[in-house]
């Protein structure tokens, strides 16, 4: 039946795959960098992932996944039918299972529109694709508002930092009233990963604690990455750090993708470590 | 004192005797239906034994808005008296004909303008217990302006999920519930009480038409703002008092008051 047809098309993007925004209103707190970790967590978990660069004009998810020589078309081509979807997604080279679709550094936001966002969303899903990770610009102008407006879920990445948190609840705020959920009455599923955390100098009094935030927010906590330079290296190589087992932020994406998955894992990472012998001889040489 | 007495003294005769002040004041209104005196006398017996704690001087208004009986008939005199043996001061005669205006006047009694709705008056009578309790908890302003129950619990607004920074929530008409917490940053009005039942970290507005008996509740006072009817404290101040517990907030004398909730 051809109606049969129409309403399945019209719900077809959330009963076939799930959006999941990575956003945090705030710039620079890893919202790319998490993107592409936790992409990568469910392309190797199995899932068939597909991961968007909205940051049209300050494309950075290329370098993250280390394909910037690979982008011919992106995402703007594809919007404005210069390119098929099957072009511009590029095949990761460490997940089979990983699809990297890249943004125009040569256009602005403006460049998407709500039904070209859609038409991709839909296109993906279409295809059989799991999961749909739509890695958000900073802000909460068009673009941001564009990456959010689809989503089924969040996961809101926060410093643990004032102005990070309440940039954080600024944009739940938006989600939750301005999202396409939001207008059909439903709501958007929230999640905290909170990164660059630091339990020593939480201790110390000098960063937020998970609690703190947690409360603020008032959201379900994902996960907490912590702080360490291993993020940063894989950054600059162009490996997604949760590629890197033995680190404790790898590690701490690796549990962030099992709860995504409906897993129920213990938060690590949070208190301040027992110093061993080693770490003290290390902090002496420091 | 001596010295203030004396100032007074001189000053005196410059000085006008009184003020005129306008005032809205609850009062009762004995709409008469029929009358004779026998039958007055049982009728009011009963009402007085069933709130004999409300009829003591209490000045009435006689209304004839639904009176059936000849007012040729009617002795303003005898009636006052009636009205006096059960606690009752007749001040004021409402919707009489020219001939009962004539009586009053010699009763000493005022004339008030006929009612061209007669709904309400019936009400008014049939409940009378209730205004005393109206008059003695939130003052005749409200006794006035108060919209019925229904209408109230109407416009009452309900939010359950949290109002995040950036966020504004206005109850236009009624109370604001919000059961989430509020943010730092977001905005709640209502134009009748706020009741928060999570930390209050943002702006509330209270009373945001002016109505000064509208309260704010709230179960963790951590906002950056409170208002009522336009009287607000900021952050630095409710500081000092009931931080981060449960309180209850008010005006009282144009200044918020903050008492914790137990």
């Amino acid at each position: 039946m051809p109606q049969h047809n129409l309403t399945k098309q019209k719900r077809g993007i959330s009963t076939l795959a799930k959006i999941i925004v990575v956003t945090s209103g705030k710039g620079g707190v890893g919202k790319t960098t998490s993107s592409a970790a936790i992409s990568s967590g469910l392309a190797m978990r199995g899932k068939k992932t597909a991961v968007i660069d909205f940051d049209i004009g300050l494309r950075n998810l290329d370098l993250i996944m280390n394909c910037e020589r690979r982008v011919v078309y992106d995402f703007v081509n594809v919007i404005n039918g210069e390119a098929t979807l099957r072009q511009a997604l590029i095949k990761d080279k460490r997940c089979p299972n990983l699809f990297i679709l890249p943004a125009s550094q040569t256009r602005d936001k403006d460049a998407l529109s709500q039904e070209g966002v859609e038409k991709v969303l839909l296109e993906l899903a279409e295809d059989g694709f799991d999961f749909i990770i739509c890695d958000s610009p900073a802000g909460i102008e068009h673009g941001a508002f564009m990456a959010l407006y689809f989503a089924d879920a969040a996961i809101v990445v926060a410093n643990p930092e004032v102005s990070s948190v309440r940039d954080s609840d600024r944009i739940l705020g938006i989600l939750q009233s301005k999202s396409r959920a939001a207008e059909q009455g439903k709501t958007v599923e929230e999640m905290l990963l909170l990164t660059r955390y630091n339990p020593e100098r939480v201790a110390k009094g000098e960063m937020l604690g998970v609690e703190d935030v947690e409360e603020i927010l008032a959201t379900k906590l994902l996960g907490v990455i912590p702080e360490s330079e291993t993020v940063l290296k894989a950054s600059n190589q162009g490996t997604p750090v949760i590629h890197d087992e033995d680190s404790p932020a790898g590690q701490a994406y690796a549990d962030a993708v099992s709860r995504l998955l409906g897993e129920e894992v213990e938060h690590r990472f949070i208190a301040v470590e027992q110093k061993g012998l080693f770490s003290r001889l290390f902090r002496r040489s420091a | 004192m001596p010295p203030s007495n004396s100032t007074v003294a001189e000053n005196a005769p410059s000085k006008i005797s009184f003020r005129l002040k306008g005032g809205l004041f609850p009062l009762t209104l004995l709409d008469l239906h029929h009358y004779t005196p026998e039958q007055l006398r049982l009728d009011l017996g009963a009402k007085v034994a069933e709130a004999p704690g409300f009829f003591q001087q209490t000045p009435v208004i006689i209304g004839f808005e639904s009176f059936a009986g000849d007012f040729r008939d009617l002795p303003l005199i005898e009636l006052q008296e009636i009205l006096r043996e059960h606690g009752m001061i007749g001040v004021a005669l409402k919707g009489a004909n020219s001939s009962l205006e004539a009586q009053a006047q010699k009763a000493g009694l005022a004339i008030m303008p006929a009612n061209t709705r007669t709904t309400p008056v019936k009400e008014t009578l049939v409940e009378p217990e209730a205004q005393p309790e109206v008059e003695s908890e939130s003052g005749p302003e409200e006794a006035s302006s108060a919209p019925t129950p229904s209408a109230l619990s109407t416009a009452s607004k309900i939010v359950s999920t949290p109002v995040r920074s950036g966020q504004q929530v206005y109850a236009p008409g009624g109370d604001l519930i919000v059961l989430a917490p509020v943010s730092a940053g977001a905005e709640i009005l209502a134009d009748g009480n706020i009741h928060v039942y999570a930390p209050l970290r943002g702006r509330a507005l209270a009373g945001a038409q002016g109505n000064e008996n509208a309260q704010v509740f709230c179960q963790s006072l951590e906002a950056e703002l409170i208002s009522i009817a336009g009287h607000f404290k900021l952050v630095e101040e409710l500081k000092n008092e009931h931080w981060k517990q449960a309180v209850r907030i008010s005006l009282q004398s144009q200044a918020l008051c903050i008492d914790a909730l137990k």
